[in-house]
């Protein structure tokens, strides 16, 4: 029986270093039988100094892994050695309980997983689905959609901004953009009558439209945001401190971004300029004037920037959006798609049929799969289904990109000191509900 | 013997204090109304802090205990002392439970001797408003402030969390490397003074010009480190929050964790007296020599504690805004700032006042108007000097830590324990 089958380099478990100073990885071999044995045993190395390295756990209960983190650290005084990070505390089985849901349905599980970015992701859903249906939705909620995603943007992009600085320390902006937040939290249950869990969007359509004065509203938010823009800019973007804090810290080189498969203003503040609404454009994205920005350096501060640039940015998406809102229905005029009014229902008979086709069955869309990639505030989340025909995926992925942004933390983190974990793990701007899903 | 004797002649000296039975019953009302007034003022302070945070953050702050929440401090100090005590099973007990006391001690004790207003003339003699009128009182301080950390080290020692551990290191390097800014700082307002007792240094600064115009640079190092030794922020790196679970109080529970907030908030009180005591002419009202003088009243008591008062609150106040505005440091910036930056200037700027006051002295200039008019010039152009020279860049290293890759991997290599194997881990 052959047994060198393949060599398996391992990071972890290294035993030594060579002449150079670089880690020793131990060749290991995977055997027929599935068991491991070491080929050849690294040399000894002499520790040359005294010491014990001590593990500490930050989370997956701690006050600033944002969520359930787990990342096991290995200091070395208070250097960060190494560092593993846990990820499935969370783990709630959305993409599994998806296949037993009709599409509509599945909306409501959006919600849930990257819950900062709630609605955003029912447009993304709803995207995904109509590709998959062929159907095209009406001009009014291809921009009530856009309006969506940039308000959506918005609060996630806040609530990052505040709890990093409450990470790096900074209580204050952190209550300012809660604030703010809280605006456009009243904006959408307004709209759509919830807050976090908005469930906003139906396979063709919108759940509703917005109400009367709602454009109002909208408009005096975006004309009073970028106060507290910039009221934080100014707290935050030459503060000494902050700076201190924040700049070659966590540092990825446009290279490296691009090699982990980072995403998001995670990729572009290390200068590489990638935006799903630009280069892939939906909801006809590539028709509003807006900038991409971009950092030069990759580091803390640079992911910084860039975010409340991206604040700035998707204001401006917002003016443009509420400028051109056409009037006309939400919904598609399609009632094997999209319910019909409930008086429909009762009354007609054509439209019972559907209703109750609709609600026993759900819609049915045509052989195939569709995958459909938007920008996310993490960066490019993915919505991949199958379909077989029946009212239900057969298989339904979602593309996180927390989740392959925080792959790059051992990475970023490693040789830094405990603080700048902290500050790093914030930069990365993770959901857990969406890594775990 | 000797010095005992001494202390009784003093007590007993007919000048001074005619007898022992009032001297007694002063001291205790003063022990008493100077404790008190501190422990209701830290109780109101942690009030204060959370309505001037609200205030700057755009919200209510406590509004439902009393009116306006003013019985808030009430109400907490209550629920402290209902809840339970808990003792981490692997916390060395008897030093788990003396830490609080040790935080919170040292920071009484220091108020002891800051005078907090113009004395008063009584039929039994000259009352002055200050707990114990100790000659050496400035070096007390000194040598009480340094004590402040035991309680901190000790806490996170004996409570055998690897957070609480870290905390308490990071406190003990923190607090020993501020601790000689500090002092440094303050050797310049000594020499100024010529004298260590503080009613000197206060009258001094009533006759002359207060500290903070003629000795800037010391007030700004002062403060500093005085932030640094109180462990706020942007000092906090004990309890980094964010970092380290609470720090140093990580398992601490019910009384004994507000002892540790009592504690913070009285050295805040006695950091901020201190700061009006050295650097704004104490219990001094500006720009009038009446309440410098005799005939001692009680209206000048009054009217001085309230000068005093003034000024202490401001620097409560200035620390609240600073803890509310700032982000935290980290612990090899504070190292550096700490030991590359504020210890060369303060050793520094204690050589050019030296120099300085010889010069005057050789000049004939006595302490007057012309004398502090020359420190104030002099001090105006040192601090044109350092502030110029200041740069964002060049205070703060950014950078500067992260370990390179051969460094780590001999790190990596060189733990005794290989910590981090796939197996231990899972």
């Amino acid at each position: 029986m052959a047994t060198l089958k393949r060599t398996v380099e391992v990071a972890l478990g290294t035993s030594g270093i060579d002449r150079s100073g670089r880690a020793v990885r131990s060749p290991l071999t995977v055997t027929e039988n599935g068991g491991v044995s070491t080929l050849e045993p690294p040399p000894p190395i002499e520790p040359q100094l005294e010491g014990e390295h001590m593990l500490i756990n930050i989370g997956p209960q701690h006050p600033a892994t944002h969520g359930v983190l787990r990342l096991v650290l290995e200091l070395d005084g208070e250097t960060v050695v190494r560092c593993i990070p846990h990820v499935g505390y969370l783990h709630c089985g959305f993409e599994k309980i998806g296949e037993y849901r009709q599409y509509n349905q599945i909306i409501p599980w959006t919600d849930r997983e990257d819950y900062l970015n709630s609605i955003g992701n029912n447009v993304a859903f709803a995207l995904g689905a109509e590709r998959l249906f062929g159907i095209d939705v009406t001009p009014r909620c291809v921009v009530l959609r856009v309006i969506a995603m940039e308000l959506s943007r918005i609060i996630s992009h806040l609530v990052w901004l505040g709890t990093t600085c409450i990470d790096i320390g900074a209580f204050t902006p952190f209550l300012w953009s809660f604030e703010q937040r809280e605006n456009v939290y009243k904006l959408l249950e307004d709209w759509v009558g919830a807050r976090l869990t908005t469930s906003a969007t139906r396979v063709g359509g919108m759940a509703a439209d917005i109400p009367n004065g709602w454009m109002e509203n909208l408009n005096f938010f975006i004309r009073n945001f970028p106060k507290t823009i910039d009221e934080v800019d100014r707290m935050l973007t030459r503060n000494a401190i902050w700076v201190g804090r924040t700049v070659g810290i966590g540092a990825m080189t446009g290279e490296e971004a691009v090699n982990y498969g980072l995403s998001g203003p995670m990729v572009r503040a290390s200068g590489v300029a990638f935006d799903v609404r630009r280069d892939f454009p939906y909801l006809d994205y590539e028709t509003y004037d807006f900038d991409v920005p971009v950092g030069s350096h990759g580091d803390v501060y640079d992911r910084y920037l860039v975010r409340v640039e991206e604040l700035r940015q998707s204001v401006r998406i917002l003016e443009q959006a509420a400028k051109r809102l056409p009037d006309g229905p939400v919904n598609i005029d399609d009632h094997r798609v999209i319910l019909p009014p409930k008086s429909k229902a009762m009354s007609d008979m054509e439209s019972m049929i559907h209703h109750f086709k609709q609600v026993m069955e759900g819609a049915r869309p045509p052989l195939g799969e569709s995958y459909v990639a938007v920008e996310s505030p993490k960066g490019e989340k993915g919505y991949y289904m199958v379909s077989d025909g029946t009212g239900k995926p057969v298989r339904w992925r979602i593309r996180p990109p927390s989740f392959v942004n925080l792959s790059a933390i051992s990475k970023m983190v490693e040789g830094h000191l405990l603080s700048d974990v902290i500050a790093i793990n914030a930069s990365i701007d993770i959901v857990m509900g969406e890594i775990d899903r | 013997m000797t010095e005992l004797a001494l202390l009784a002649l003093q007590v007993t000296d007919p000048l001074r204090l005619p007898n022992l039975v009032p001297f007694m019953i002063f001291t205790v009302i003063k022990m008493i109304t100077v404790f008190t007034v501190t422990l209701v003022g830290v109780a109101l302070l942690t009030l204060a802090e959370r309505k001037i945070s609200a205030w700057i953050q755009d919200r209510h702050g406590p509004n439902r205990v009393g009116p306006g929440g003013l019985l808030q401090p009430a109400a907490d100090g209550l629920k402290n002392i209902m809840k339970e005590e808990t003792y981490p099973d692997a916390a060395y007990k008897p030093i788990f439970i003396l830490a609080p006391m040790l935080a919170f001690i040292p920071a009484l004790l220091t108020f002891a001797v800051i005078p907090f207003a113009s004395p008063i003339s009584t039929r039994w003699g000259r009352i002055d408003m200050v707990v114990a009128d100790l000659p050496i009182g400035f070096l007390y301080i000194l040598a009480l402030t340094s004590l402040g950390v035991y309680g901190i080290v000790l806490a996170g020692w004996s409570s055998n969390n690897k957070y609480s551990l870290l905390g308490g290191l990071r406190s003990s390097a923190q607090m020993v490397s501020y601790e000689i800014s500090m002092g440094l700082s303050t050797v310049a307002v000594l020499l100024v003074a010529g004298n260590v007792s503080l009613n000197e240094i206060i009258f001094q600064q009533a006759t002359t010009v207060w500290n903070f115009f003629g000795l800037t640079i010391a007030f700004f190092i002062f403060l500093v480190a005085a932030f640094a030794e109180t462990n706020r922020l942007p000092f906090d790196l004990p309890e980094a929050e964010s970092e380290l679970i609470a720090g140093y109080h990580t398992e601490y529970s019910a009384m004994k964790f507000s002892m540790f907030f009592i504690a913070e908030y009285s050295n805040m009180v006695t950091a901020s007296a201190l700061i009006a005591t050295l650097f704004f002419g104490g219990w001094d009202i500006p720009f009038t020599l009446w309440d410098n003088q005799a005939p001692w009243t009680i209206w000048k008591t009054l009217a001085t504690a309230t000068a005093f008062s003034v000024k202490v609150l401001f620097f409560l106040f200035f620390y609240m805004w600073v803890r509310w505005t700032l982000p935290r440091f980290r612990y090899d910036q504070l190292m550096s700032l700490g030991w590359k930056f504020m210890l060369p200037v303060a050793l520094v700027y204690v050589i050019v006042i030296a120099a300085l006051l010889l010069w005057l002295d050789w000049l004939g200039i006595r302490p007057g108007a012309m004398w502090g008019a020359i420190l104030g010039g002099v001090n105006v152009m040192l601090a044109a000097i350092l502030f110029v020279m200041l740069d964002h860049g060049k205070l703060i290293s950014p950078a500067s830590s992260r370990a390179q890759a051969d460094r780590l991997a001999r790190l990596r290599a060189m733990g005794v324990r290989p910590a981090l194997t796939p197996d231990s881990v899972h």
